[in-house]
């Protein structure tokens, strides 16, 4: 029982469950009181000692699930002898009984999976399968690649080989029976196709879901398909997430300043002013304020809609910002924002002002206008946009007066170093009044961005 | 009435728990029964009102042990939550050994032999009569053990996890100038969280993890009957039904458990036989706590109702 824990405890760490040594040596003393035998309370000591989250939990108990349901291998090997002593004896008999095709089955010299998918015994089978997936290290699948190199070995360590040449053998000779035989063997790849599929669920699914993030990490925002969309804010959530528990909690240490007198005094006065207590002066320290001005046009709008997404799922960390969005002009969309979901938000800003040629120009005096005063020598103002410019003029002169009221002006482009400063590109122009310049086309890239602007902060 | 003995089973948590009027479900009955005979603390994650502090509170009055309680909040430290020195005493106490330094030296004849002397003296100005035991100290000190409830840890700040480290895994606490003091009789520690910020992964891995969110439909009339034993049965019916159909609502906050009892006893008191649209309406501010809230739910009252009507006559 014991090596099935194991084995479990390998299957929670493949659903996501982190379980370590020591978590894995309370539950088994938590399971050592409890039992085995009711599976409710079995499964309630699992989620109480290992998962340490509503997630973890909810992970665990699926896992759970899916594990008991499998058939026991242990329990099987034991069987798998008797079964073994049947087959020698009780094979023939059957066989017999299943007619005239079958009867010359019996006779034929066949290897031992041709006469086990010939009496139709389905527990020989799944045991089969069970102890040559244990042959095969079927726990150790990782990848949904490795599928088709598990089944092969699987299948080898059944001796599909000798069922091979047993099916050439006799087309010739009783091709009613190597028909079955090869209907049978289609039926087996099936039940060996289902039971990897199925380790694969329990053992890789962290595996898979890491491998499919990496590579969805290092895509080119703009140019992700619509179904990954869904996988993309999923991903985004998480890099915020991670922002998010990085930062919130400020070192308190890293505050501490100068020795403050007078409160030390006060909070001593009654041990006679002996400074038993000390008071200390705290350092200021900047809640992060942010201006975003983010391009909307074309290729840059899917960019803009996922650095939306970041920035406004960081209250915690980043209680103070004011999104605008442009393309032929600018308008505030921090409410829309706020108040809806992420696709209704970006699908109205999109008919607000998404998908007209980009004027920066227009839309930096837009700002000015209306809403300069928004920037206080605290803020970090951020511009998303690739500033093509449609050959209008750039009105760097705005660009300047903005990086002068704030603290930093950032500014991300999509677009690759390479092609800054060609055709219609002004950003060699806006480049001079930038405290950064960065090319953010991943979400790998925004992550950065944005973990370097709220860093300045701490 | 202390008992000490590990309990028996799952069951007899349950019923013993339930001799106290909380109602358990199974999972947090196997939670109390596996803290107990493995030694581990519990955290309780979940929302506000559902029972955190209750539990804790239960199994101190079941078991008849004394609760120590510690609240947590930002900026609590060590001074407050594990020991501190009496300054005020030692510094009477560094006074009067001035005044007796001279007749209790006064025999030395050199400055070597009086310090000779100095050191025989027990050194008394650390020591156990001028340590002030706060709750986390004072859990351990307890000769007959303890339930140790430490309210809200999310609410303290990281640091203050760290010092809870030593306390959860071994049961003992290192005093820099007296040593290790380590608890007579283990007590039952339980943590709550409402989950405000993560925990670290060094306290989640010394605790069980217990989430109790809101109770199914059965188990909770089951804990209104309890609380509120003067309610008539299709009312406490009905009042959970309604409970279950606010809850599947977007709010702000959702009414718990203890908003369920305060509803309760609510209408107990305006002596209600059932709901109707008018004693709802005026009673909703017991259960919502958002003006949002209730205006989000006062146009579906009367469909509630009714919902909630049709499956008391069903079940």
């Amino acid at each position: 029982m014991r090596e099935n824990l194991h084995r479990f405890f390998r299957a929670a760490r493949g659903a996501g469950v982190r379980v370590s040594p020591a978590e894995s040596i309370d539950a088994m003393r938590a399971v050592a009181q409890v039992g085995f035998a009711d599976r409710d309370i079995l499964r309630d000591t699992f989620l109480l000692t290992l998962a340490k989250t509503q997630d973890e939990k909810r992970s665990l108990g699926e896992c759970f699930d899916l594990f008991f349901s499998q058939p026991e291998p242990q329990q099987e090997s034991a069987e798998q002898n008797k079964t073994d002593d049947n087959n020698e004896s009780g094979a023939n008999p059957s066989a017999d009984e299943h007619g005239d095709t079958a009867g010359g089955a019996a006779n034929e010299n066949v290897g031992p999976l041709a006469q086990m998918l010939l009496s139709q015994d389905r527990s020989a089978i799944s045991t089969a399968i069970a102890n040559a997936s244990g042959a095969a290290s079927l726990p150790d699948i990782r990848y949904f690649t490795q599928r088709g190199i598990f089944q092969t070995r699987i299948l080898d360590a059944m001796g599909i080989q000798r069922l091979r040449d047993d099916i050439d053998d006799l087309t010739t000779r009783n091709p009613a029976l190597a028909e079955r035989l090869q209907e049978a063997l289609n039926g087996l790849r099936g039940t060996v196709r289902d039971t990897v599929s199925q380790a694969l669920l329990l053992y890789g699914r962290e595996e898979t879901e890491n491998l499919r993030n990496e590579i969805l990490r290092n895509a080119p925002l703009a140019r992700i398909e619509p179904r990954q969309v869904e996988q993309m804010r999923t991903l985004i959530r998480q890099i915020a997430r991670r922002l998010r528990e990085r930062y919130s909690k400020p070192r308190k240490r890293q505050r501490r300043g100068h020795l403050d007198v007078r409160r030390t005094l006060r909070r001593n006065a009654a041990w006679g002013g002996v400074p038993f207590l000390t008071a200390w002066k705290r350092k200021h320290r900047d809640r992060p304020k942010i201006v975003a001005l983010c391009d909307v046009s074309g290729s840059v709008a899917r960019v803009s809609d996922f650095f939306l997404l970041l920035i406004h799922s960081l209250h915690e960390v980043v209680d103070d910002v004011r999104s605008f969005a442009f393309s032929g002009h600018l308008m505030e969309v921090s409410d829309i924002l706020e108040s809806k979901s992420p696709e209704e938000a970006m699908k109205e800003i999109m008919s607000k002002v998404g998908f007209g040629s980009s004027d920066y120009g227009n839309s930096f005096a837009d700002f000015e206008d209306n809403w300069m005063s928004t920037i206080t020598p605290q803020t970090t103002v951020i511009v998303l946009g690739d500033a093509r410019s449609n050959n209008l003029d750039p009105r760097a002169d705005i660009l300047r007066r903005i990086g002068e009221r704030s603290k930093r002006l950032v500014w991300l482009n999509p677009e690759g170093r390479m092609v800054w400063g060609f055709g219609d590109s002004e950003m060699p122009r806006y480049a001079t009044f930038c405290t950064v310049v960065r090319q953010c086309a991943t979400a790998r890239q925004l992550e950065r961005a944005v973990s370097d602007i709220v860093a300045t902060y701490q | 009435m202390a008992d000490t003995r590990p309990t028996a089973s799952i069951e007899a948590v349950e019923s013993g728990l339930a001799a106290q009027g909380y109602i358990a479900s199974r999972q947090i009955a196997t939670a109390v029964y596996l803290s107990q005979q493995i030694e581990k603390p519990i955290l309780v994650e979940g929302p506000a009102g559902v029972g955190k502090t209750e539990l804790a509170k239960a199994i101190a009055a079941w078991r008849g042990m004394k609760m120590i309680r510690l609240q947590c909040y930002e900026g609590l430290d060590e001074a407050k939550a594990l020991y501190e020195w009496k300054y005020a005493k030692q510094l009477l106490y560094t006074q009067i050994l001035k005044d007796k330094l001279g007749e209790v030296l006064g025999g030395a004849q050199t400055l070597a032999a009086a310090l000779d002397q100095l050191h025989t003296f027990g050194d008394v100005f650390f020591s156990k009569e001028f340590v002030e035991p706060r709750p986390l100290l004072q859990a351990l000190e307890q000769p007959a053990g303890c339930v140790l409830l430490i309210d809200e840890i999310d609410k303290s700040d990281a640091e203050f996890e760290s010092l809870l480290l030593e306390i959860l895994s071994d049961f003992q606490v290192t005093i820099p100038e007296l040593g290790t003091v380590s608890a007579v009789a283990p007590p039952t520690v339980i943590l709550t969280s409402n989950s405000e910020r993560d925990l670290g992964d060094a306290l989640k891995r010394r605790c069980l993890h217990l989430h109790i969110g809101f109770p199914e439909q059965k188990l909770e009339e089951r804990i209104v009957e309890s609380r509120v034993p003067g309610i008539s049965q299709t009312l406490r019916k009905q009042m959970v039904g309604f409970i279950h159909e606010i809850r599947s609502l977007d709010l702000k906050k959702l009414p718990s458990v203890s908003e369920a009892i305060d509803w309760a006893r609510v209408l107990v008191l305006l002596q209600a036989s059932e709901l109707d649209h008018e004693i709802v309406k005026d009673t909703l501010n017991v259960l919502l706590k958002y003006e949002a809230d209730i205006e989000a739910a006062t146009p579906q009252i009367s469909s509630f109702i009714a919902k909630a009507s049709r499956q008391g006559v069903f079940s």
